[in-house]
């Protein structure tokens, strides 16, 4: 029996076992429709090379063994094109890469860990011998793709369906256009349903002998859909189309692109927003070390940095000790980031810092010693090189929201750094520490005379903003290198930051931070990522001079103090 | 720019607290060749040039338990620049006039090598340089172990074009002097080849650009006008990272826009999780994963040096491996390590490559190689898809930009760096 109705078998009594009574008697049918559906398809296939299976599928199994990627290419055309009984189980082994083969012959690996054997499908006891995995590159990949589109057309979960039918959109392959048009009339599902009218007319608009009137309605689909891809596929239109078709053409993509210029504008919004909440997590440390303490605190990007390889050492633990945990890697390394940072934080603060109140440019060389100093210790203990921080499922990926594509990493990265920013607001306006904090920067002797230890205050406040850049290090560790130079690249960043934002006001931090992610990615698509730069520190020269103290200046006697 | 000043700030500072300290204490023994090793051990590049002091340490040592040189011991002397350019300079003149070095294995980037030229020329010193690079130079003193443009980039989108049938191309490039002068190559190059200029996209970031949102979404839309795009990456060093999780993040796959690159070997990769970049690929002479008995010795040799058995091999590892081997040939042929005797030695040396090959010094001072292009896999590895038949001479001129397509380098015959093969003359244009 071939593989694609075996398949469709065992789904369907997979799902007679969860659904009783009415749900079986439609799975029953829908399975009854798609086999049918399959049994056509697979007979027109066959019908045009019946007599040469044999010696086809023995060449296509030659071909697999062969090591070389024309040949692998080639041997599934064949054995999708002659519908070989196994092609659905050998193409998803192949792009898996659990597809075996050599002069020993040609064996899938199951998920399970067992072999069968590809040609046959029967099990076998172990992998043939002389077998490697069949090798894969981009041309191959792509050939894969394209006969998993048209084999994942008749899979009886419409997710995968959708998928295939995307493939097909892609690949836009000629052949599949019967099947496709079949599956239209079979199909269900809405969203199926509209991904394969698009494949549809994807490839009408591409095939060189389509009538006009197909054309037309397929110009009309693509127009719909309205998206890069859409485009792409317009501008496939053959150069011999009537010129109602190209004038039908030219509008449609008109249309998308102005559609697509307005969603470009959000995107930007949206990158700004990304980059602005980036610079806000590795500024708010310093808004509190810098800007309510008046350290100017070059080491501020190692606490950075100590952060992100904090991260990479309790997924180091978590890799070899207990791997199910990983998706939680990161809020386990939150706390200990904070800790680890805030601790070194202290330990800086007690050391060195405290004997330098009031001798900024002394403080500013002893800072800058320690972010060294830091920096090779690092480098000595982990080695120059990159470490690798993977990224849990829930951060990898995109998805599509009207015409705008949101990664998931950078949308959680904009929520931890509102999280962070309202957590730190709430310290320092709700707890007593923070009214002691706020107390000791703004008037230390009337603090201290009020009996507020303004030596421990000193050393909690410095450590709070050290522990904050931890958590930060954190978030960025998803984003950027782990390596030794992670706190250089933001040091900058962050002084200007909160240098723009007004010193010792934390929404001026916010404010500040999102005002140059913003206007930084609002100028980029038309200044060049380098320019962009430059033109935005010549903005902020300028703004300086024009209001010294930033956008939020605090006011009253706390400024000369 | 406020991250070159500050990557100077950063490394003058770091260089002042390390000057003088970190160079091994020349031993008081008489009888040794001393070798000088020019590579940053702190600051932005120690990231790719620690890992090429440690070769050259491995390879003296491996040299010295053969029995040495001349009778001799081979000692090395490390310094570290730092990352720092004004230093390399310094370094090296302390290298040559105080530890009286025989040769010189040293620098990654090309500001840094332009930086010590004065000082090898003034000197009469010798200096490996490992690294692939721009091209446009041929200097007696140097010799060029890494790849020229054409041993890399040419034949790279060669293979896009025939394979991958690419019609449209963006080149991507950190905003220095080797990216610039590269894509200046492959645009001239791509022209040549009929490829409309609109069909062709240049851009450059910053060193250490993170942000790659509306680059990457930019490729994304310049890769979907209905032609085959790729991407020809010369971006730099820790750039890299981000640039690759940002592509994986926004799905752009191998099969859609693939991307190679020119500056990511299997050292980069081991900073990122390459699910999701299967495919992308890369231009190397040397992949770890070539099987040849040479290569499975080395590697054995380094992680056995390191004592890492996870620790990876790299395209300028090989560079030194085979500018040291040439180097000791070239001595022990001139019997002598006196400069002057070794670079009249050097051209027509031949030493294996660990690809299989045996790689040859060229009059123009480059060397043969061969190129391979490799796609990335789930391990971080490389699987080679395409090779040179045999090994590509080097070219120190390109002969694909109008400056210089005269120019040849031979220091042979012509004792010159510039020959101008049109008017006969030295000396450039």
């Amino acid at each position: 029996m071939p593989e694609p109705f075996r398949k469709r078998f065992r789904h369907g009594s997979g799902g007679t076992l969860q659904g009783p009574g009415m749900n079986r008697k439609l799975v029953w049918m829908s399975v009854f429709h798609r086999l049918k559906h399959a049994l056509v398809i697979v007979i027109a296939l066959v019908a045009a090379s019946v007599a040469s299976i044999a010696q086809t599928a023995d060449e296509a199994f030659t071909r697999l063994a062969a090591d070389s990627y024309s040949d692998t290419s080639r041997a599934i055309e064949i054995l999708v094109s002659t519908a070989h009984p196994n092609a659905a189980l050998i193409v998803e082994a192949l792009n898996d890469g659990r597809l075996l083969a050599g002069p020993g012959g040609v064996a899938v690996k199951t998920a399970a860990g067992g072999f069968v054997d590809a040609r046959t499908g029967q099990a076998l006891a172990a992998a043939p011998a002389d077998v490697k995995p069949v090798r894969l590159n981009n041309a191959v990949r792509r050939a894969v793709q394209a006969a998993l589109g048209g084999l994942g057309l008749l899979n009886p979960d419409a997710a995968k369906r959708t998928a295939a039918a995307e493939a097909v959109f892609k690949s836009r392959d000629a052949g599949l256009l019967p099947v496709v048009e079949a599956a239209i009339g079979k199909e269900t599902n809405p969203r199926a349903l509209a991904a394969l009218r698009q494949a549809q007319a994807a490839i009408l608009i591409a095939k060189p002998d389509t009538q006009p009137l197909d054309r037309f309605a397929a110009i009309e689909v693509l127009r719909e859909r309205a998206d890069q891809d859409a485009l792409a596929t317009l501008r496939a239109l053959p150069g011999d189309a009537t010129p109602a078709l190209k004038e039908a053409q030219a509008k449609a993509i008109t249309a998308i692109e102005g559609r697509l210029k307005l969603w470009a504008a959000a995107q930007n919004l949206w990158y700004g927003l990304s980059l602005g909440s980036v610079l806000l997590l590795a500024a708010i440390g310093l808004a509190i070390t810098f800007g309510v303490m008046g350290v100017i605190n070059m080491a501020h990007g190692e606490m950075v940095m100590l952060g992100a390889y904090t991260t990479f050492v309790v997924q180091e633990v978590i890799r070899s000790n207990a791997p199910w945990l990983f998706d939680w890697s990161l809020a386990i390394a939150l706390p200990a980031a904070f800790i680890v940072a805030g601790a070194v934080g202290i330990g800086i603060e007690r050391g060195i810092i405290r004997f330098l109140y009031g001798r900024p440019l002394e403080t500013l060389l002893a800072t800058w010693g320690i972010s060294l100093t830091l920096q090779q210790a690092v480098r000595t203990a982990f080695g120059p090189t990159n470490r690798e921080v993977g990224a849990p499922s829930f951060m990898s990926g995109a998805f599509e929201l009207g015409g705008l594509a949101i990664t998931y990493n950078r949308l959680w990265i904009i929520v931890f750094a509102a999280l962070v920013f309202a957590a730190l607001l709430a310290i320092l306006k709700l707890t007593p520490m923070g009214l002691q904090m706020r107390a000791v920067t703004q008037n230390r002797r009337m603090a201290s005379a009020m009996g507020i230890r303004t030596g421990r205050i000193d050393a909690l406040t410095f450590g709070l903003g050290s522990g904050v850049a931890g958590l930060a290090g954190v978030a960025l560790s998803q984003i950027d290198n782990v390596s030794p130079n992670l706190g250089q690249s933001y040091i900058i960043d962050s002084f200007m930051v909160v240098v723009f934002g007004g010193v010792g006001n934390l929404w001026g931090t916010l404010v500040g931070a999102m005002t140059l992610g913003v206007a930084n990615k609002l100028l980029e698509p038309y200044a060049g990522a380098v320019l962009g730069k430059i033109a935005l520190l010549v903005c902020i020269i300028l703004f300086i001079q024009k209001r010294p103290r930033g956008l939020f200046a605090l006011k009253g006697r706390a400024v000369e103090a | 720019m406020n991250s070159n000043r500050r990557e100077f700030l950063g490394t003058a500072l770091a260089g002042a607290a390390f000057l003088g300290s970190s160079y091994l204490p020349a031993a008081a023994q008489q009888e040794t060749i001393k070798v000088g090793i020019l590579h940053s051990l702190s600051g932005t590049m120690a990231i790719s040039e620690t890992t090429l002091k440690d070769v050259m340490l491995m390879l003296i040592e491996e040299q010295n338990k053969k029995g040495g040189l001349l009778g001799k011991k081979l000692e090395a002397v490390v310094v570290d620049p730092a990352s720092n350019w004004p230093l390399f300079a310094e370094k090296a003149r302390e290298l040559i006039t105080k530890d009286k070095v025989a040769a010189t294995f040293g620098c990654w980037t090309s500001v840094s090598r332009k930086s010590v030229l004065p000082v090898f020329k003034e000197l009469n010193n010798i200096l490996f340089y490992p690294v692939q690079y721009e091209g446009e130079e041929s200097e007696r003193n140097v010799f060029y172990t890494g790849a020229a443009p054409n041993q890399q980039a040419i034949p790279a989108v060669d293979y896009l074009a025939k394979d991958e049938k690419v019609e449209r191309w963006v080149l991507a490039g950190t905003d220095y002097v080797y990216p610039r002068t590269t894509n200046k190559i492959l645009e001239a190059y791509l022209k040549s080849k009929g490829v409309k200029p609109d069909d062709i996209m240049i851009n450059y970031t910053p060193f250490g650009h993170s942000d790659w949102q509306t680059i990457v979404s930019d490729i994304k839309k310049f890769g979907s006008a209905g032609k085959k795009t790729a991407v020809v990456s010369t971006i730099n060093g820790d750039a890299n990272v981000p640039f690759y999780k940002e592509l994986g993040n926004q799905g752009i796959k191998a099969t859609d826009i693939p991307v190679v690159a020119f500056s990511v070997g299997e050292e980069e990769l081991a900073g990122i999780d390459t699910k999701p970049l299967l495919g992308h690929l890369a231009a190397w002479n040397y992949f770890q994963s070539i099987k040849t008995p040479e290569n499975e010795a080395f590697i054995k040799q380094w992680q056995a040096f390191t004592k890492n058995p996870k620790r990876v091999t790299n395209d300028p590892m090989e560079a030194h491996y085979i500018g040291f081997n040439m180097w000791v040939k070239a001595v022990e042929k001139a019997k002598s390590t006196d400069p002057d005797k070794v670079i009249d030695a050097l051209p027509g040396i031949e030493a294996p490559n660990l690809t299989g090959g045996i790689s040859k010094m060229l009059p123009n001072h480059h060397i043969t190689k061969p190129v391979f292009i490799g796609e990335i896999k789930d391990d971080g590895q490389f699987d080679v898809v395409w090779k040179t038949t045999g090994l590509v001479p080097g070219d120190a001129w390109s002969k694909e930009l109008d400056g210089s397509k005269d120019l040849v380098g031979d220091w042979v015959e012509k004792k010159c760096g510039n020959f101008n093969v049109k008017t006969g003359k030295c000396g450039g244009v």
